[in-house]
């Protein structure tokens, strides 16, 4: 069977799947709807959280962006792991013993204030936006490349299906699908891995063949090897990278103080029955999602290595056009690799200098890395079916914190305070209608900004909800002002910067530019500072929070008698 | 009020921060100090075929979070029951 054939049939038993599951699993009441009915186990919880967080991004664009990166690919690796333990240790069993739906209820009622309950809904919805756009267009690349239908008819398969099951199912439909959609995405990363580790280096386990001699018998490391080939190509060693040391340390924390402030990912810990099982929950989120980071560095470097091999030749000295792999012609139809002979000798050849006649797209290397390898085409597939469930699994998680976003801090706690119980559930399913329809729409017409929004979204979360809720938690004193001005400066801030440096004059985006030499990737690190610093002034300066707060504070401090997520 | 006494809360809140200030200063250390400050130094070291600064960068420094959440669930837990504050 060709490749089309094969990724036809997998791709469509996993959608079999999910609606399977997500019939079987449909949510009665808002509760299941919102929170799964607070009754999922820890280690499916910490499953399909792993699932939400690794988007199309992990999965397709991640092990690409390193193997270009080198030792700056690390930005990533900790940034979007190391936040995990910030929510389990400082966020998730406190938010949990809260026990509401939403981030948005938490800073309402913890700064007993309307504006701030607004101001963190504002935030939650455009931060999952601009998340779910992505995602969507994802969906199309993978579907265009193999299935070889159009994007939009790509994008317009994968609504109808996040349709039907976030629609349907709510959180606790989106909850299980979650965990098939895991399984799918992790199969489909950790085959090729192992089979390329075996093939480059002998070593089953990819993390192990990231540090082993390479299988041709030079005895040369893989690492050795790749500073080797950069050193000779005109790169920056595969080692040390070329961002500077407080760029990296920047951006890795606003990583990893992003992650715990993403609103999708924390609802996920109200999901569970305890107090103790949101602690736990985290620590199998991690495990899961760890999987996948400690492979992908690995992935990258044997990417790295086979690319350049393949292009180059073995030789060094570029390979015939004539001759080259079909890998590369394939992938030049959809333009993400592009070949100009400038030295007219008939060979391509790739390099970091004036030699260079490649131009490789960092996204592809993922969902061609099978195809340079030469893996059978049932691999290939699987990886298709891989990056499909990635996408859907998060647009459906992202998704579901519009819908509830809406339903729930908008109209049922601000709006329309009397609705029912299934009026409400009845707006929750048509928000979540009408948010991927706009996801779809977006994914079809990408703005051109999906790329540069990216940052914005951690920054946004790092130097806004991040703080709030830290101080709301760990500091019993901090009163409204104090927070809501913490918030809206630590924002203001992180947003000035970015948009200047990506929208008003990214030709001044250059590290002479940047404030202490950080980038805009960077600076919700500065704007968490910030944030902590003005709300720390400001709370010195007006009265403290009524008792019945103080209370609160003292009570989601120790677990007992947490019982069951609330409707209020 | 779930404690015996409010002395017992504060003595218990003392324990968890000064627990989680050390698990943070571990997680900050294989992090920002191990993978990106001495990232350098540590380059000096070979270990299993690794630069051992670029190992903790890109592997070490994830196997250490999910260590330290673990360590943390498992000493919360005793936490909570020795101040008789755990869920029934």
């Amino acid at each position: 069977m060709d490749i089309r054939t094969w990724t036809f049939l997998i791709v469509g038993l996993s959608f079999v799947l999910y609606i399977g599951i997500a019939i079987y699993c449909r949510a009665g009441s808002t509760k299941e709807f919102y929170v799964a009915g607070g009754g999922v186990h820890p280690i499916v919880n910490g499953m399909a959280t792993a699932a939400d967080w690794m988007s199309a991004a992990s999965f397709i664009s991640m092990a690409g962006l390193i193997s270009f990166m080198g030792y700056d690919g690390a930005v990533y690796l900790m940034g979007w792991t190391g936040g995990y333990v910030l929510l389990a240790l400082c966020l998730a069993p406190y938010l949990r013993k809260f026990g509401k739906f939403t981030v948005p209820d938490f800073i309402g009622d913890r700064y007993y204030s309307q504006t701030a309950r607004t101001v963190a809904v504002i935030c939650a919805i455009f931060v999952s936006f601009t998340y779910v756009a992505g995602q969507m267009r994802g969906v199309g690349v993978v579907f265009s490349r193999f299935l070889e239908v159009d994007i939009t008819t790509g994008v317009l398969l994968g609504m109808a299906i996040v349709f039907f099951y976030a629609v349907l199912g709510g959180m606790k439909g989106i909850t299980y699908t979650q965990v098939a959609q895991y399984c799918v995405l992790m199969m489909a990363y950790l085959v090729p891995a192992i089979f390329i580790s075996i093939m480059v280096t002998g070593h089953v386990i990819p993390q192990f063949g990231f540090g082993a001699t390479l299988a041709d018998g030079s005895g040369v490391h893989l690492l050795d090897k790749l500073d080797g080939l950069s050193a000779e190509l005109g790169f920056a060693a595969y080692t040390s990278g070329t961002k500077s040391t407080i760029d990296v340390l920047f951006i890795t924390a606003a990583l990893m103080v992003g992650t715990a402030g993403l609103p999708h990912v924390i609802v996920r810990f109200f999901t569970v029955p305890k107090v103790k099982d949101a602690r736990k929950s985290a620590g199998w989120a991690l495990i899961f999602i760890a999987v996948l980071y400690t492979t992908a560095p690995a992935v990258a470097g044997f990417a790295r290595l086979n690319m350049i091999n393949t292009i180059n030749g073995a030789d060094s000295q570029g390979t015939e056009y004539s001759e080259a792999p079909t890998w590369v012609t394939n992938w030049e139809k959809t333009g993400l690799i592009g070949w100009e002979d400038k030295n007219e000798d008939g060979r391509m050849f790739y390099s970091g200098d004036e030699r260079n006649e490649m131009h490789i797209d960092r996204d592809i290397m993922v969902l061609a890395n099978p195809e340079i390898a030469d893996l059978p085409a049932w691999v290939i597939a699987l990886v298709a079916a891989g990056g499909v469930a990635a996408a859907l699994s998060t647009s459906a998680g992202l998704l579901l914190v519009i819908s509830t976003s809406i339903s729930h801090d908008l109209l049922k706690r601000n709006l329309m305070p009397n609705i029912s119980d299934k009026m409400e559930l009845r707006y929750a399913r048509s928000a979540a209608a009408v948010a991927v329809c706009i996801a779809g729409y977006l994914g079809i017409n990408p703005p051109g900004f999906v790329a540069q929004v990216v940052a914005f979204a951690f920054g946004l979360a790092a130097s806004s909800f991040f703080p709030a809720i830290i101080l709301g938690i760990f500091y019993k004193r901090m009163n409204k002002y104090g927070a809501i001005t913490g918030m809206v400066s630590g924002l203001l801030f992180t947003a000035t910067y970015i948009v200047y440096f990506k929208f008003i004059n990214p030709a001044a985006s250059v590290p002479e530019n940047w404030w202490f030499g950080v980038s805009p990737e960077g600076i919700g690190t500065l704007g968490m500072i910030v944030n902590f610093a003005v709300a720390a002034v400001v709370c010195h300066l007006t009265p403290p929070p009524p008792q019945d707060v103080q209370d609160m504070v003292e009570s989601i401090r120790y677990p007992q008698g947490a019982g069951e997520a609330q409707v209020h | 009020m779930a404690f015996h006494s409010k002395e017992l809360a504060k003595a218990y809140w003392r324990e968890n921060v000064k627990l989680l200030l050390s698990l943070l200063f571990i997680w900050a250390l294989v992090s920002f100090g191990f993978g990106i400050l001495l990232v350098d130094a540590l380059n000096q070291i070979q270990f299993f075929g690794f630069k051992l600064g670029f190992w903790f960068a890109q592997q070490g420094a994830i196997y250490t979070f999910v260590v330290l959440i673990f360590v943390y669930v498992y000493k919360m837990n005793r936490l909570d029951e020795k101040y008789d504050v755990q869920e029934d």
